[in-house]
């Protein structure tokens, strides 16, 4: 393996005298603590190298071995229900708090392995070469590595327990050579993982908040970004997706951001229970940290990191959902660096290739056929913390160009703790309109009309609010009002929802799709009372009007009868206004004497 | 600490902070040096880059009067460490941790990094414990947690330190848990007026909670470059007394705007390419090398909360200061000028402050089961206040509506009543003070609370 010598050092970045060839983005050990560190730049006579960990005592002089491979991470059984830095190296150990330099690998553990083929198979990139794990419904394939030349089965071990470092397949290659394979493979992660094809989506990734799969729905192998200002709801926000959206597996990325959040995510995740496998939540997640205080040039890798690992899984026919939070801060990163690097800088000090970066990373979201043939998909969703809450700075810019849906984070609704502080007038999804089919499928077949009828209330009642402070409420026509009445009834009743109560912390489709109906059926009938001349204060005040309100924090999930409960007092409470308003005409008239 | 190395007529070189000494050494990158000038003078430095021929040194003091003939530079072959021991409670120290107050130096029992390691978010322990603060629009508003950070927002003229002070003698654990001697307060004041040090000292005395407080001084008049290090010394006792010693420890850093002016002033004299309003792109990445050493172990007894101050300039809490840190901090307590010159104590401005952990430290079994959502409905209805004052600044209070008119009055209670205080409330007072602000309300516009959480404490 090549050596080089270093020469120079500062922060993160040294110089090294290369003795042999390295090539860009190889891995390198630096020093006798073999600190792992990528090199980013090479001439004849010098490499640059970025260190991934504190690179406190070391000085020229210092060895810097190259791996003889690009940056890579190992991919595994090993990865579910656990946390790592941003290298994918195991955070667990309790035996001592601290992150300190060095990190290992961690140790190999042991998998059931089950063969799915005998000597003698064909066998090619990507296909299945037998399953692990015993554990119903948590059974993970175990796959050719991508770049397996491809060849025969030469031997294949039998089903049982092995280390997951043990060879158990050797292949004989079509080029005559012989490959050893284990249940872990390497993989680049810059590099994105072959597919057999990329597929259009027509499914939603469903997230169990009404804002976004109702309004701004995002599809299965989609992007979204959330840019908001601090405290506005990001990180509750991607948490909660997490927790209860339709994926196979999470990958969550923390990147830059709080130690407790994470020790939080982890501790809840142990707790809570995913409702479609029965099973804690923490067994479909990887959690991938690089907190603000742990070394800044991690933290740019922990993005790929986490891309590959989430694209490991898709290759096994899974759909994953990864969450990164925050993508600014792996900006920043770039940025910290490229300053070391001496180059020219961009807008804000980025460097000039931010844009270019922020297209690869959500381009590697997709729906796709895997190599072995299944459907799979990688949904991404990243935060974005533009400074001072100023939606203009680059990463925020930059972002909007290649996401399918912005959900923009309000600092007004935060501040009056309306969450989630989707602002709907700002945000937007691309996928809305081939999403309609899908909701059609699920019975609820208004669902196009419903969603626009909705986004008009609100983008009336905006106008008509500026209106009122001139002219006051009062002073407004009863069709304003009720325009009014109407809008804070869909913001209250279905946008809101809270991610801390423990019956509307999320709301399946059916669920959705009855609050969404139920409100419809109250705009139309209040409609049509105003025609009668029924004013909207009148509606205000049906106490069926608070108990709509009020139902999703109400009406657990499941729980029909009381949402036809609701349904029929909705009913009664229109018609006992309705004979009001026919009685009403009679009583305009000067009652009856006596 | 002990030089492990010592070099003469090293230097060559000194521009700014910046001293470039031949590396007739083998030192290694971040290790700390003590330069001694001709006249005896000793200044610490870290050294920042290193190449074949150079060693840079980033002085951490003052270089004025620094000369090249005749320095000697010790080396320590680590990074800086602050040696702490017993008997650190009581005791006054500058921003480099040497005794201010004429006392022995501390036996060193251990020797900290003073930039401290990061916690591995595994190990780390959720905060969850409600702290009584006596304030209402913390306790029941804001909750603070043990092990949280919580800055306070200010500005320039408003009473952060004394709200700093009343923090500091009122925080205790709810049901009455008797640890005061477990509670210790490490405060460092990072390039303040000797005026608010000295407030601070003499209000800690007078209230008998001296004897456990730590104190760490860089004032105004001291050498900005330490303002750097001030709050990594205290925040390294803090760690001790927490997870060495066990105790609950609060920390108080002020002012930390100078602090981020420091770090400005340093950036521009490495010549680095500045990002917003001239401070370093790092910033981030540095205010949370201190911010993030706030937290709890999991099977330690100690925790450490800190509570940072920082004067927001122009009262703007978009600039980087603030704003940086609130993307770091569990949330702020913003203060009002306005609120101030109403003679409202303390001037919180409750709409923009938030307590993120308090989720995890309020409701059933840990505070009151309703506690939440009567959070939750006080901050609704002054948000619908502050719109209706908009309003009626426009219409007049005769054009409004008599909900929007129950709204006003709502209003005058929540700031009046609620968020002004004499004197401290226990968290049973604060939900009493709450649920009376509610009263005014008509029943119908409480969409944040069940009918049985009304009926409950409004009554009918
Ligand atoms: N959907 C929600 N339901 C209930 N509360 C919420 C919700 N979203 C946010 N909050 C509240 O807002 C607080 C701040 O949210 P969060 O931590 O997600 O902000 P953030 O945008 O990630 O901020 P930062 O950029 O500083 O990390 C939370 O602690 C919580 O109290
Ligand atoms: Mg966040």
């Amino acid at each position: 393996m090549s050596t080089a010598t270093t020469t120079w050092i500062n922060g993160p970045v040294l110089r090294a005298r290369p003795d042999g060839t390295f090539r860009l983005r190889e891995a390198v050990a630096v020093g006798p603590q073999r600190l792992l560190g990528e090199v980013i730049r090479i001439a004849r006579d010098e490499i640059v190298v970025q260190v991934y960990e504190d690179t406190s005592g070391l000085r020229p002089g210092t060895p810097v071995e190259g791996r003889g491979q690009l940056l890579s991470v190992r991919l595994g059984p090993g990865l579910l229900g656990r946390i790592f830095d941003g290298l994918l190296r195991p955070l667990g150990d309790p035996a001592d708090p601290y992150v300190t330099p060095g990190l290992g690998e961690g140790s190999a553990s042991t998998f059931y392995f089950r063969p799915l083929c005998t000597p003698g198979d064909a066998l090619a990139a990507g296909q299945p070469l037998g399953e692990i794990g015993l554990v119903e419904g948590a059974v993970q394939q175990c796959l050719a590595p991508p770049d397996l030349v491809p060849g025969t089965v030469a031997e294949v071990a039998g089903a049982g327990e092995y280390r997951d470092d043990e060879v158990i397949c050797r292949v004989r290659t079509a080029n005559g050579a012989s490959r050893d394979l284990t249940m872990c493979h390497e993989w680049p992660v810059r590099l994105p993982r072959p597919v057999a094809a990329r597929l259009p989506s027509d499914e939603p990734m469903v997230t169990g908040q009404r804002i976004i799969d109702c309004l701004f729905p995002i599809a299965r192998g989609g992007t979204g970004a959330i840019p908001g200002g601090f405290g506005t709801g990001k990180t509750v926000l991607l948490e909660t997706v997490a927790k209860w959206c339709a994926a196979d597996v999470i990958v969550y990325v923390g990147c830059g951001e709080r130690g407790n959040e994470m020790a939080g995510l982890l501790g809840e995740f142990v707790e809570l229970v995913d409702p479609r496998s029965g099973r804690p939540l923490l067994e479909r997640t990887v959690v991938i940290a690089n907190t603000s205080n742990m070394p800044v040039s991690a933290r740019e890798a922990s993005i790929y990191t986490g891309i590959t690992v989430a694209e490991y899984f898709r290759d096994q026919g899974l759909d994953v959902t990864l969450m990164a939070d925050s993508t600014s801060r792996w900006a920043e990163a770039l940025r910290e660096v490229s300053g070391r690097l001496g180059e020219l800088p961009g807008e804000a000090g980025y460097p000039a290739y931010l844009s270019s970066r922020l297209a690869d990373f959500y381009e590697r979201a997709a729906r796709v056929r895997t190599l072995a043939g299944n459907q799979g998909a990688v949904t991404v969703l990243g935060a974005v913390s533009p400074p001072s809450g100023d939606f203009s700075e680059p990463v925020t810019n930059h972002t909007r160009r290649y996401v399918g849906c912005l959900w923009v984070l309000d600092a007004q609704r935060a501040q009056a703790r309306f969450y989630p502080a989707i602002h709907p007038l700002q945000s937007y999804s691309l996928a809305a309109t081939g999403l309609a089919r899908w909701w059609h499928g699920q019975g609820c077949t208004r669902w196009e009309g419903l969603r626009r009828r909705f986004l008009t209330l609100i983008e009336e009642q905006a106008r008509l609010e500026r209106m009122a402070r001139i002219i006051g409420r009062d002073a407004m026509p009863e069709r304003q009002r009720l325009t009014l009445l109407c809008a804070q009834l869909v913001e209250q009743a279905f946008l809101r929802q809270s991610a801390f109560s423990p019956i509307d912390r999320y709301a399946t489709p059916a669920r959705q799709a009855v609050m969404m109906r139920l409100i419809g059926r109250f705009i139309d009938g209040a409609e049509a009372l105003l025609a009668q001349g029924v004013a909207p204060e009148r509606l205000a005040a049906l106490p069926v009007f608070r108990a709509l309100m009020r139902m999703g924090e109400e009406i657990a999930e499941g729980d029909w009868e009381r949402f036809s409960e609701l349904d029929q007092a909705l009913t009664a409470g229109l018609r006992e206004l309705e004979s009001g308003a026919a009685d009403g005409a009679g009583a305009a008239a000067p009652p009856a004497a006596g | 600490m002990y030089a492990r190395l010592v070099g003469e007529e090293l230097a060559q070189r000194a521009a700014g902070p910046l001293l470039f000494l031949h590396r007739r050494v083998d030192v290694g990158l971040n290790e700390a040096v003590e330069v001694e000038d001709a006249d005896g003078r000793v200044r610490l430095g870290r050294i920042a880059a290193l190449d074949t021929e150079t060693i840079t040194v980033e002085m951490l003091d003052d270089t004025a009067g620094l000369a090249l003939a005749g320095t000697r530079v010790r080396f320590f072959g680590e990074p800086l460490r602050f040696h702490v021991g017993p008997g650190l409670l009581g005791r006054i120290f500058n921003g480099i941790g040497q005794p201010l107050d004429g006392g022995p130096p501390l036996p060193a029992a251990r020797a900290y990094r003073v930039d401290g390691l990061p916690i591995k978010p595994s190990a780390r322990e959720a905060p969850s414990e409600f702290l009584e603060t006596g304030f209402t629009a913390i306790d029941l508003l804001n909750s603070l947690v043990r092990g949280q950070k919580l800055p306070l927002f200010s500005g320039g003229g408003l009473p952060h330190d004394r709200i700093a002070v009343d923090i500091a003698c009122h925080a205790r654990l709810p049901g009455g848990r008797a640890r005061e001697q477990d509670f210790a307060i490490v405060f460092a004041g990072i390039g303040i007026p000797h005026d608010s040090a000295e407030l601070f000292r003499s209000e800690m005395e007078r209230s008998g909670a001296l004897a456990r407080t730590v104190l760490f001084l860089n004032l105004a008049s001291d050498s900005s470059a330490q303002r750097l290090l001030a709050p990594r010394f205290a925040l390294t006792a803090a760690e001790y007394l927490a997870f060495s010693e066990g105790k609950d420890v609060l920390v108080i850093l002020t002012d930390l705007t100078n602090y981020g002016e420091a770090l400005r002033e340093v950036s521009a004299s490495r010549a680095e390419v500045p990002s917003r309003k001239g401070y370093p792109g790092y910033m981030y990445s540095d205010l949370a090398t201190l911010y993030e050493r706030a937290g709890r172990i999991r099977g330690r007894p100690g925790s450490l909360t800190q509570l940072p101050i920082l004067t927001m300039p122009n009262d703007d809490i978009t600039h980087p200061i603030p704003d940086l840190t609130g993307y770091i901090t569990e949330g702020q307590i913003v203060l009002d000028r306005d609120l101030h010159r109403r003679d409202i104590y303390p001037p919180v401005r409750v709409l923009p402050s938030l307590s993120r952990l308090m989720k995890d430290g309020t409701g059933k079994g840990r505070t009151d089961a309703d506690h939440p959502a009567l959070a939750a409905q006080l901050y609704a209805a002054y948000a619908r206040t502050q719109q209706t004052r908009l309003l009626a600044s426009v219409v007049g209070e005769e054009g409004l509506s008599a909900v929007d008119r129950s709204y006003l009055a709502f209003g005058e209670a929540f700031e009046g009543d609620l968020v002004h205080q004499d004197e401290a409330r226990s968290l049973a007072e604060s939900l009493e003070a709450g649920w009376g602000v509610l009263r005014g309300l008509p029943r119908a516009e409480l969409h944040r609370l069940s009918d049985a959480q009304i009926a409950a404490h409004l009554g009918a």
